[in-house]
């Protein structure tokens, strides 16, 4: 969900994961909550994003809101475990523009910026 | 009075590893935040159907004040300027997602992404300014301005605050206006200078005042009738650009309206040109 605030920059999302070391945490499933991210998200970028993180379960094309509200929990699992439970470690983010790293440290990203990107 | 801290450093420095243990340890700290961070969610008014929302903890620092959103069940990130602080925050395995980062600089999240924000004592510090290159005014504009983005329709943004002078909170209330929030001020206790608390509300578009009263001591003995019962001050900026000043038409002055002021006139006893068929008639062009 973030994107490069670097002034100027226009294809600022999403910022490409570059991962050194991934941890799952347990997280608890909560359908509603699911339903209610799944608007925000941008499907493309998490099914990159997880890849890049090691988890390939994802499937390619975001699924209709039907199969949201069908009792088959087997998608919701997966986007619950790649929304929630993947976490990033150590490792970077990069902007696609740019270029720029944002380094990943105990599971805490970066962002500040330096005084010129303001 | 003891010394602010944003006065002594700037808050990546202020709060650096002692400060943070100390901070997070000292009990009566750590029961304050927890109080203005129920508070503050209180006040966001997110609908009550046991639906987790997703919310953004603005200067989250050791994360006492996520805590309380992770008990009622949200799920959260967390901003904050100083390494050590969000060190502690990690050390308590804090739920929510952490960020290293300068609210100063614009916070990089999608549109309409955020349920919900919350600021537990952190925006002061936006108003000071810690670098040469540092403008408040700008600092806080790019903070208001990317908040507003972020947040999904209809969320609100709550902020506890200890503003150093009326100034300051004004600076505040004014940049979060320009950026498009309508909102005002709650302030709890008004009357108590130990406990009066000052959260400042907002939301995209205007704010219904079904947002509670500010908290008032319970006066037993008197009745404080004339004591101002709400502590809001209801601000909301739909009119931003000022009105052109309309000249005053004069077809509002016709012939009863000077009729009107001359029988006005005389009765206050002046000399007043007797009424004929010409006055108030319309004179040529050439007056």
């Amino acid at each position: 969900m973030l994107s490069c605030n670097i002034k100027g920059v226009v294809n600022k999302f999403p910022l490409r994961i570059v991962a050194e070391k991934v941890i799952n945490k347990e997280v608890d499933f909560n359908p509603d909550f699911l339903k209610h991210m799944f608007g925000k998200i941008e499907w493309k970028a998490l099914v990159d994003g997880a890849r890049s993180m090691g988890y390939t379960e994802l499937p390619d094309h975001a699924p209709d809101t039907k199969l949201l509200e069908s009792d088959d929990e087997s998608f919701l699992i997966q986007f619950h475990h790649a929304l929630l439970e993947l976490h990033l470690e150590e490792g970077s983010l990069v902007c696609p523009e740019t270029g720029r790293k944002i380094s990943v440290n105990k599971g805490i990203p970066n962002l500040l910026l330096h005084e010129d990107e303001v | 009075m003891s010394n602010r801290p944003e006065l002594l450093a700037p808050p990546e420095i202020f709060y650096d590893e002692t400060e943070a243990r100390k901070y997070t340890s000292s009990s009566r700290i750590v029961e304050i935040q927890a109080k203005l961070s129920e508070r503050a969610l209180e006040l966001l008014a997110l609908p009550d159907d046991g639906v987790p929302r997703f919310l953004l903890d603005i200067g989250c620092g050791s994360g006492l004040s996520g805590e309380t959103l992770s008990e009622n069940g949200h799920h959260w990130i967390g901003l904050d300027i100083s390494a050590s602080m969000l060190n502690v925050a990690v050390e308590r395995e804090v739920e929510g997602d952490l960020l290293l980062g300068d609210m100063g600089q614009g916070l990089g999240l999608r549109p309409g992404v955020i349920d919900g924000a919350i600021s537990i004592s952190a925006v002061q510090w936006l108003c000071n300014a810690d670098k040469s290159s540092h403008e408040p005014r700008l600092r806080l504009k790019a903070f208001f301005g990317s908040l507003y983005r972020c947040l999904s329709r209809g969320a609100r943004a709550v902020f506890q605050v200890y503003p150093e002078n009326i100034a300051q909170r004004e600076l505040i209330l004014r940049q979060a206006l320009q950026a498009g929030f309508g909102g005002g001020l709650v302030v709890d206790y008004p009357h108590s200078t130990k406990k009066r608390k000052e959260f400042l509300v907002l939301a995209c578009g205007s704010v219904p005042t079904s947002i509670n009263d500010g908290y008032k001591e319970s006066c037993s003995e008197d009745d404080d009738s004339e004591d101002e019962e709400n502590g809001m001050v209801n601000v909301s900026d739909r009119n931003s650009r000022p009105r052109k000043r309309q000249k005053p038409n004069k077809k509002g002055k016709g012939r009863e309206w000077i009729l009107k002021k001359k029988e006005q006139s005389r009765r206050k006893g002046n000399d007043v040109p007797a009424d004929s068929k010409y006055t108030g008639r319309k004179r040529k062009s050439r007056f």
